[in-house]
């Protein structure tokens, strides 16, 4: 069995992954919060935890779990393009990439997740699958269809 | 490269510590000797690194001894970093601080709290320190139990000195052994003897 690190060491290595993920997956706004949710889950049960081989892919599982219950609890409406943008626009902080964000925040969730935890986090597929709680094919098949959309959407 | 901002992680962290799941709690503070790690549990302060140590390492050992749920929040260790200050400074004698001894047992434990007991300015030989812990003989074990100190500074094991005065040894190096007991004028009694 591995050691488990310092959840410091965790938080430093992982935060960067959940926080692009959570953005491609709920939006900018809704991401810290769902971040500080995901962190709070992982550190509750990280004494638990009996395999510390893959801890990203343990936290982007927790992620997705809770950018499903923050859909859920905002009754399922994806994020408007335009109010993604927008929360960027007024500080005059316009990251290059916002509006390809925008767009995948605007993609149907399994697709989005998808998405978010390829080029996101550059997971790669069977790691998104364990993620999604699916197949690498399926996964696979989410990512294609996710990608398909934002080239036809993003011309 | 998308980062979590300050203010995100602080606040999971303050919520962290509101649930009260920050087992141990650490920050790396600055002392005149180089840099310093604090450690605290909710029972209290349990480790402390002296500058030539490996503060990663010491974190790793705080993870599988005492909790992995091991987190930086230098704001719970204020009144430490405030009580050593004064310390360094010469302002204060007496750490006024709850501490966590479950990094010890048996023992070591015995030694740890015997040398907790001598005061500012003064030393005492590993033989006297381990009377006090109950085995006179055990001179050598004494001294691991010196050695191993989770708590130096604040449990002055740089107080302890080989019979007849020498230094003996120290987990931050000798010099730092000698500018402590300068600094408290344990030392000029030493000199001549």
């Amino acid at each position: 069995m591995t050691p488990l690190p310092p959840f410091q060491t965790v938080l430093d290595e992982h935060s960067g992954a959940v926080i692009a993920v959570l953005r491609g997956a709920v939006g900018r706004e809704g991401a810290d919060d769902c971040f500080q949710e995901t962190f709070l889950a992982a550190l509750r049960a990280y004494p638990r935890l009996d395999d510390a081989r893959n801890l990203r892919g343990w936290l982007l599982t927790i992620a997705h779990r809770k950018a499903i219950d923050h859909h859920r609890a905002n009754g399922r409406r994806p994020i408007p393009v335009a109010e993604s943008v927008e929360v960027a626009a007024p500080d005059g902080i316009s990251e290059p990439d916002d509006e390809l964000w925008a767009a995948v925040g605007a993609l149907p969730p399994k697709q989005r997740a998808a998405v978010a935890l390829r080029y996101g986090s550059d997971l790669p597929h069977s790691e998104i699958a364990a993620a999604l709680g699916c197949s690498p094919e399926a996964a696979r098949r989410s990512l294609h269809e996710g990608l398909k959309r934002l080239r036809k959407e993003l011309g | 490269m998308k980062t979590a901002t300050d203010t995100t992680i602080n606040n999971f962290k303050a919520r962290a510590a509101k649930e009260g799941l920050l087992d141990v709690a650490y920050v790396h503070a600055d002392s005149p000797f180089g840099p310093l790690l604090l450690a605290q549990t909710k029972k209290g302060l349990v480790r402390v690194g002296l500058p030539n140590q490996d503060q990663d390492e010491l974190l790793v050992d705080l993870a599988a001894r005492v909790s992995p749920r091991v987190l930086e929040a230098p704001a719970e260790l204020d009144a430490v970093r405030r009580e050593l200050d004064l310390y360094f400074e010469g302002k204060l004698e007496r750490f006024d601080l709850p501490l966590d001894w479950s990094l010890s047992d048996g023992f070591r434990l015995r030694v740890q709290r015997a040398i907790n007991r001598i005061p500012y300015g003064q030393t005492r030989s590993y033989t006297e320190v381990a009377a006090k812990a109950g085995n006179e003989r055990a001179v050598r074990a004494a001294g691991t139990a010196c050695g191993s100190n989770p708590i130096p500074l604040v449990v002055p094991c740089h107080r302890v000195l080989r019979t007849g005065g020498a230094l003996g040894g120290y987990g931050g190096g000798l010099p730092m052994k000698r500018a402590l007991l300068e600094m408290e004028g344990a030392l000029e009694s030493q000199v001549g003897s």
